[in-house]
Parts: structure tokens; C-alpha cells; sequence
């Protein structure tokens, strides 16, 4: 059978159950795929023979009639997860030549699963970027295009080499992860669909941390199905992480029924912004037509304080990750800088991370250092954590008034090309998770779908958002938004 | 391109007020935050660092628009206890996988340059 890496993992899952494929032929396949994908840069570590080694261990499980859901599946995993002897970087010259001595749960989980690790996906430093431009690997390039254009565009970020890689069809699908939009974004950009589950889901043990509040793994798939899938696998509560939730873990797939009939749909006024291209509120426009048309019922919604989520986002985020990056100091792992006759301690730290940190994560940390130092904590950290407690009140308010899921657009454009943002100020890149960081700091659940192309033939998402710990009522609704869109649109192999 | 037209207007939505700052960050104040974090920025670096905090700062400023009085500061979204444990031994003795991957490690330990003269 040719092909088997344009597979998604449910087809393939079913394939491998009937017996008419093998976990070494699915392996094969991305491995193939993977190497004929240099130019995407989405595989940064590549792990062929542990693949064949966990692939052929797969199809003795199958074979012996034990087969989860995920076993045997190829995927790739985001280089911010800690793989054990595998290089996991963060994107980042910090944390070179870094080799861990353990696995990350959400990774061991997938593992457990039977599900084969192809290697580590590209990605921006420490997440910190919305078009994988900040990454020490390079870009990851997006393997759609303008029409006829050349000119090569992101996949968005910061999981830009889990979405390249599972829209270019190298694996059947990947992990990411979302601090404020990380997994959605990237998913909006290439034509695929990512989740990111209720805060406290998913462990977040040896997952290099950025906003440890905020911070949230996920499913990056080719269906809203797979991502039922692979999500079951990935969530689960973990004594290693104190904010993982001693929740059951549903049987996500089950809930799809696609029956989203009386379901209470808001649409929240102020996500319809000045400015916003035309094809964003188009395409706005044809997904509430098709929840009305599935049954459910379209409900007009406020969250009054949606325009302030950005910028408390840029108070806590930046706050937490410079605590959190402060371990990364020349003396434990990675990086440490070559010191200079009479160099003390200070100065092996400050070199180190002048060194080993890009300049957006420079930014950050600073930035977080400035609102924690003392004078400024009350009127900028505390402020914005009083700013959060109101962001999150107006969702509760709306679930309280009985409305089910929140159908707003994924990102306010299609992917923009490399380089192109690299002459506006910082502030203009964060706009790209405008709609994605308000459920970050709400801490609910948020899937993007994509549901349409603009008129440049790129893929455009809606995000559905769901109650907390209501995954699966969530994922069942973006199935229905997902059958009623029918995208089917791929990019054109050229690399 | 349609996000940079975008950026334009939501810029002024959000009424980012670059140029007309309430708190502004000199030359002297990002070399203070850059020596806080421990992160050696060359002199010659300063004004444009500087020059970028404003610009953020300035986003984040409007945040004084909001009524927070009375609101507590967020914690955690999910109200939680953290749990509470024996306090017992549950792990160590991994000396070498704990130094396995120290830039200097001797001995056992890990290796920094000369702290105290």
C-alpha cells in the first residue's frame, strides 16, 4: 500500500486491526516522507531507528490482540517535550547538546499507548513566538503556498514544526503545546486541527516550562476523530504535576455523534474587530450558518473584557517565564559560556544567557523581570491577575446563562510569509493570538478547525470553545462544524 | 497584506500608545532589568532594548483602564488545595543521571567558577 503517511490515525488505526497493514510499513512511510521534507525543516531530531524499534514492538501487540488506540500510529513529538536519550532543545542554544535522563508523561503516555515517536518537531525558543521565526533551528516552512507564488510562509506558532509536518502528511499526527494560542494558530495556518483541553488535563512533568499557568499540551491531527484519539492518550492525572487534575478521562471518540441539536452556540460581540479582513468575517459568517443549520442554536454573547486579555497575557506570561527560564544558568544543562580570565559566577551567568537566549526570549524575560521588580509588582503583575479573575468571570458568566460552546474565528488572517513581520514592532506579532488567549487565561478549552480557504487558496480555522473539562461536548460539536465544512483542501507537494 | 492593515486598525483598537507613555524606560533602567535577569547587554544595545520596552509597556498600560477594584488576583484557574504527602523519601540516589548533563561536573559535583575569594 503506498501512501500510508497521508493517513490519518483512526483510518490507520483500523487498518492495523484488520491486519492489512503493519506499524513498520506506516513507519516506513513517514520515514520516507521525513527524509524527502528536508526544505519544510519541521523534523529537527530525527529518530528512525528507535521508530522501527518501538514499530516492530507495536505489531507484536497487535498481533497479540492488544492494541490501544494509538499503538503502532507514527507521530512526532514537539522538541518543548523531555524525550529520554533523545536531543530536546526548546528551540533553543540553551539547552544544546541537552540529552534527558527521563520521559515527559504526556510522552511516556503516547508511548505506553504503543504509538511511535518519529522525532522532535521544530518549534520557536521556549514557545515564545507566533510564526516559528525564533527558533535556533530556522524557520519551519509551511507547506502551503500563494497559488503559483514561491514565496515561503509560516506555519505559524509556536508548535510550527507539529503543524507543518502533520499538514505535509510526514506523520499522522503530532504533539504540541499552547501557552496562548501555540497549538490553534499553527493549526488555523495549515489546514489542520489542534486542541488545546481544559488547564490541568493534560501533565505538564517534563514539558520545559514557559508560563506554568497557562501552559497546555495537545493534539495536532488531520480530523477532529484523530484528535479524540490522541488527546484521550495524552490527558490523565499525574502525580508528578500538583495542577494535573484527578479527573476520569472520557472515552472521547464515543462522543462523537455529531448531533449538536439545541446545543447553545454564543458569539461573542467583540471578537469582531475593526479591520478584520473581509474573509475572516466571511468565513465567521458560513460557520454559524452551519451550527444553525446542524440544529444548534446561535446565541449573541458579551465578554466585556476580551480587548484587555492581550495585554494582561503580556504581564503573566512574560512574569512566569522569567522565573521559570532563571534555571537555565550555565551550571545544570545545557549551554555555558566559554569565560574570560577572572570571570566570576555573575558573569558566567549573564554570558551564558546573553549567549544562549534569541532575542525574543531576551525580550520576555526582561520584560517579566521589569513587572515583578519591586514598585512595579502591584501596579503591573497584580493588576493584570485581577484583569485575568474578570477575563475568566465573563465566560463563566455566559456557560452559567446555559450557552454550551463559543464559536469565534482561530487567528484575524491566513499564514503570512517569512520575514514579513520581521520590521513591525513586537507588539503587531502578538496580535495573532487575539482569539486564542483569552481561553489561556481562562484556562478552558479551545479547538481550532479548519473550515475554509481564502482567495490566495490558504486554509482559514474557526476555534470552538468549550466548558471546562467538557472535552468531549466540545470536540463532538467541532465535529459537527467539521463534517458540515467538508475541507478537504491540501497543499501541493513542491518540496 | 491583510495583517498588516489589520495591525494598523487593531492597533487602534487597542489604543497602544507608543510615543505617549505614561511610564517610560530610559537607557539606565534597561541595563538595571537586564543585570535583574542576568542576561549581559553591550552598552550600545541599551537604546533600542529600552526603545522595545516602551512599546510593550505601552500595550500593557491599558490594562489601567479596567475597574479591578475588589477583584482578587487570580491563582489558578481551577480553585485547588495542593495536595499534601508523607514527608518521606520518594526518589534520589541518581547522582550520575543528575550530572549527566553538566556542562562541568566533578567529582560528584557540579563544577562553577570560584564563588567565595
Amino acid at each position: 500500500m503506498s501512501d500510508l503517511n497521508k493517513l490519518g490515525l483512526a483510518e490507520a488505526r483500523d487498518l492495523l486491526r484488520a491486519g492489512e497493514t503493519t506499524s513498520v510499513e506506516l513507519t516506513e512511510s513517514c520515514l520516507t516522507a521525513i527524509d524527502a521534507a528536508g526544505a519544510l525543516n519541521a523534523f529537527v531530531h530525527k529518530t528512525p531507528e528507535l521508530a522501527l524499534e518501538r514499530a516492530k514492538a507495536a505489531d507484536t501487540r497487535i498481533q497479540a490482540g492488544d492494541a490501544p488506540s494509538m499503538c503502532g500510529l507514527p507521530i512526532g513529538i514537539k522538541d518543548l517535550f523531555c524525550t529520554k536519550g533523545v536531543p530536546s532543545q526548546a528551540g533553543s542554544a540553551i539547552l544544546e547538546g541537552f540529552t534527558p535522563e527521563y520521559e515527559s508523561t504526556v510522552s511516556q503516555q503516547l508511548a505506553d499507548a504503543g504509538s511511535v515517536m518519529l522525532g522532535k518537531l521544530n518549534m520557536d525558543e521556549f514557545a515564545m513566538g507566533s510564526s516559528n521565526e525564533t527558533s535556533v533551528y530556522g524557520n519551519a516552512v509551511s507547506p502551503w503556498r500563494r497559488g503559483n507564488d514561491d514565496a515561503q510562509l509560516t506555519p505559524g506558532g509556536s508548535s510550527g514544526g507539529s503543524a507543518s509536518a502533520v499538514s505535509a502528511d510526514l506523520c499522522l499526527a503530532a504533539t504540541g503545546t499552547d501557552t496562548g494560542g501555540s497549538i490553534r494558530q499553527p493549526a488555523a495556518f495549515t489546514g489542520i486541527v489542534g486542541i488545546k483541553p481544559t488547564y490541568g488535563r493534560c501533565s505538564r512533568w517534563g514539558v520545559v516550562a514557559f508560563a506554568s499557568s497557562l501552559d497546555q499540551a495537545g493534539p495536532m491531527t488531520k480530523s477532529v476523530r484523530d484528535a479524540a484519539i490522541m488527546l484521550e492518550t495524552m490527558c490523565g492525572h499525574d502525580p508528578k504535576d500538583s495542577t494535573s487534575a484527578e479527573l476520569a478521562v472520557p472515552n472521547f471518540e464515543a462522543m462523537l455523534t455529531g448531533d449538536i441539536k439545541g446545543k447553545k452556540i454564543g458569539i461573542p460581540k467583540e471578537y469582531h474587530m475593526d479591520g478584520m479582513p473581509e474573509e475572516i468575517e466571511t468565513l465567521w459568517a458560513e460557520g454559524r450558518a452551519m451550527m444553525k443549520a446542524a440544529g444548534a442554536e446561535l446565541v449573541d454573547i458579551s465578554l466585556p473584557h476580551t480587548k484587555y486579555a492581550l495585554p494582561a497575557y503580556y504581564v503573566i506570561a512574560p512574569a512566569e517565564a522569567s522565573s521559570n527560564l532563571a534555571r537555565y544558568d550555565g551550571v545544570r544543562f545545557g549551554h555555558r559560556a566559554n569565560l574570560a580570565a577572572g570571570d566570576g559566577i555573575t558573569e558566567m551567568y549573564e554570558k551564558t544567557r546573553a549567549e544562549g537566549f534569541g532575542d525574543e526570549v531576551k525580550r520576555r524575560v526582561m520584560i517579566g523581570t521589569y513587572v515583578l521588580s519591586a514598585g512595579f509588582y502591584d501596579a503591573y503583575y497584580n493588576r493584570a491577575r485581577r484583569v485575568r479573575a474578570l477575563i475568566k468571570k465573563d465566560f463563566e458568566d455566559v456557560f452559567a446563562a446555559g450557552i454550551d460552546a463559543i464559536l469565534t474565528p482561530a487567528t484575524p488572517s491566513a499564514a503570512f510569509g517569512l520575514g514579513e513581520m520581521s520590521a513591525e514592532d513586537p507588539v503587531k506579532m502578538y496580535l495573532n493570538d487575539v482569539f486564542t488567549v483569552t481561553v489561556n487565561l481562562a484556562g478552558l478549552p479551545g479547538i481550532s478547525v479548519p473550515t475554509g480557504v481564502d482567495h490566495q487558496g490558504l486554509p482559514l480555522g474557526l476555534q470552538l470553545i468549550g466548558r471546562p473539562w467538557e472535552e468531549g461536548d466540545l470536540l463532538n460539536t467541532a465535529y459537527a462544524l467539521e463534517s458540515a465544512a467538508g475541507f478537504v483542501a491540501k497543499p501541493g507537494n513542491w518540496w | 497584506m491583510d495583517l498588516h492593515r489589520f495591525a494598523q486598525s487593531a492597533k487602534r483598537w487597542f489604543q497602544v500608545a507608543t510615543g505617549v507613555l505614561l511610564m517610560s524606560i530610559d537607557k539606565d533602567t534597561a541595563a538595571r532589568v537586564a543585570k535583574l535577569a542576568r542576561i549581559k547587554v553591550e552598552e550600545d544595545a541599551l537604546p533600542a532594548l529600552a526603545q522595545e520596552f516602551n512599546t510593550i509597556l505601552g500595550f500593557i498600560e491599558q490594562l489601567n483602564e479596567v475597574d479591578v477594584d475588589g477583584v482578587e488576583p487570580m491563582t489558578s484557574v481551577t480553585p485547588m488545595r495542593l495536595k499534601r504527602r508523607e514527608d518521606v523519601v520518594t526518589d534520589g540516589s541518581q547522582q550520575d543521571k543528575v550530572l549527566a548533563n553538566a556542562p562541568d561536573a566533578r567529582e560528584g559535583f557540579f563544577a562553577v567558577p570560584k564563588v567565595v575569594e
